[in-house]
């Protein structure tokens, strides 16, 4: 191996380290870090929005005051991860079987303007009994969301209709309204229901 | 002359012998556990879960589905980000290695069925035809369970 071959070695692996720690930066410390993890929840007493139930009774952060509660945002055009959501939900609350008959589970859509009081009505009556269904305004549908820290966005689909991105993390409080923790979408049952255990036994 | 005919014969089995050279792949996949959930009217797109197993040497590639019960149907994913914010889109073609599974299941890859002409009734069947890279089609029965179901088994 001659000098210039070296040198010609020793360009390629600087320049392969060069490369490599860009790339590092960009991922860590650079444009392409990942958002920084949600913020918590307010507490429910610092929230402030009105929605109607799938009753048709008015109902807001306070109502939920009294008993823990579960909460969760999303839509029921959604295929995939709302059935999905709800049916995991409604195994939890039968493993929990009579523990949760105060518990409040709240479903809360993203989308009001197809989930009408009475869309919610039925399409949580497929579900477990304990799981209400609220559906707002658009400007009451962001102060809820502002409050949970949830997010959602509105997606175009082929053929001119929309899908909705949103958190599909399940928020857990205690009965005087502080943030107890999150389920994270899809966490396995043998996690979740011991969660929710604990938030009813401190209840 | 002679050899002109010899040559439309090498031709017209080159020809005939290509599909079935082409067609290589796709008739070893076994689909297995495929479900749905009921719908709410036809206003609200479905989904179908299932898995795919290549038996076979070669890999397969999913590139589309065929149904009558909706219009659009479509292979989506759905991903959830670092914040837990839940997102999906068309996943576009599916690979399946030789020996490998693929899932279709829910939270994941699913058969997103937009634009459905009926109502998927709990109890009933409908059919989904599986489109492959290599020309082959694989149609299979699929199971509509309740709206609440979690998986194959209801």
């Amino acid at each position: 191996m001659n000098r210039s071959t070296l040198i010609t070695y020793g360009a390629a692996a600087s320049g392969v380290l060069a490369l490599a720690l860009f790339v590092g930066w960009w991922q860590v410390d650079g444009p392409g870090t990942p958002e920084p993890a949600a913020q918590r929840p307010l507490p429910l007493t610092q929230m402030k929005f009105q929605m109607t139930d799938q009753d048709g009774s008015t109902v807001g952060p306070t109502t939920l005051l009294g008993n823990p509660s579960i909460v969760f945002f999303g839509f029921t055009y959604c295929p995939d991860v709302c059935p999905t959501t709800l049916s995991d939900i409604s195994g939890w609350l039968d493993d929990l079987g009579d523990d949760v008959a105060d518990m409040n589970v709240v479903f809360i859509t993203v989308d009001p303007k197809r989930d009408t009081v009475a869309a919610m009505a039925e399409y949580v009556s497929y579900f477990h009994p304990a799981i209400q269904g609220w559906s707002g305004t658009l400007s009451e549908t962001t102060r809820a969301a502002a409050g949970f820290r949830a997010s959602y966005e509105k997606v175009a689909t082929e053929g001119g209709d929309y899908t909705m991105n949103h958190t599909a993390s399940v928020f857990l409080f205690a009965s005087e309204g502080q943030f107890l923790g999150t389920i994270d979408y899809h966490e396995p049952r043998e996690f979740a229901v011991p969660k929710i255990r604990r938030v009813l036994t401190r209840a | 002359m002679k050899s002109s005919i010899a040559a439309t014969v090498f031709a017209s089995c080159l020809f005939i012998g290509l599909p079935t050279i082409t067609v290589a792949g796709s008739e070893d996949v076994v689909v297995e556990d495929a479900w749905s959930r009921a719908s709410i009217g036809i206003n609200r797109p479905g989904a179908a879960y299932m898995t795919l197993r290549n038996t076979g040497t070669d890999p397969v590639t999913l590139v589309g589905l065929e149904t009558p019960l909706a219009m659009m149907p479509d292979i989506h994913e759905t991903t959830t980000d670092a914040n837990g914010v839940s997102s999906m889109a068309p996943a576009g073609d599916i690979m399946v290695p030789p020996g490998e599974t693929v899932s279709l299941e829910p939270g994941g890859l699913h058969a997103m069925l937009m634009r459905l002409q009926i109502k998927m009734v709990e109890g009933e069947t409908f059919p989904l035809t599986l489109n492959f890279a290599d020309g082959g089609a694989l149609t299979v029965d699929v199971p509509i369970l309740g709206i609440a179901a979690r998986g194959p088994e209801g």
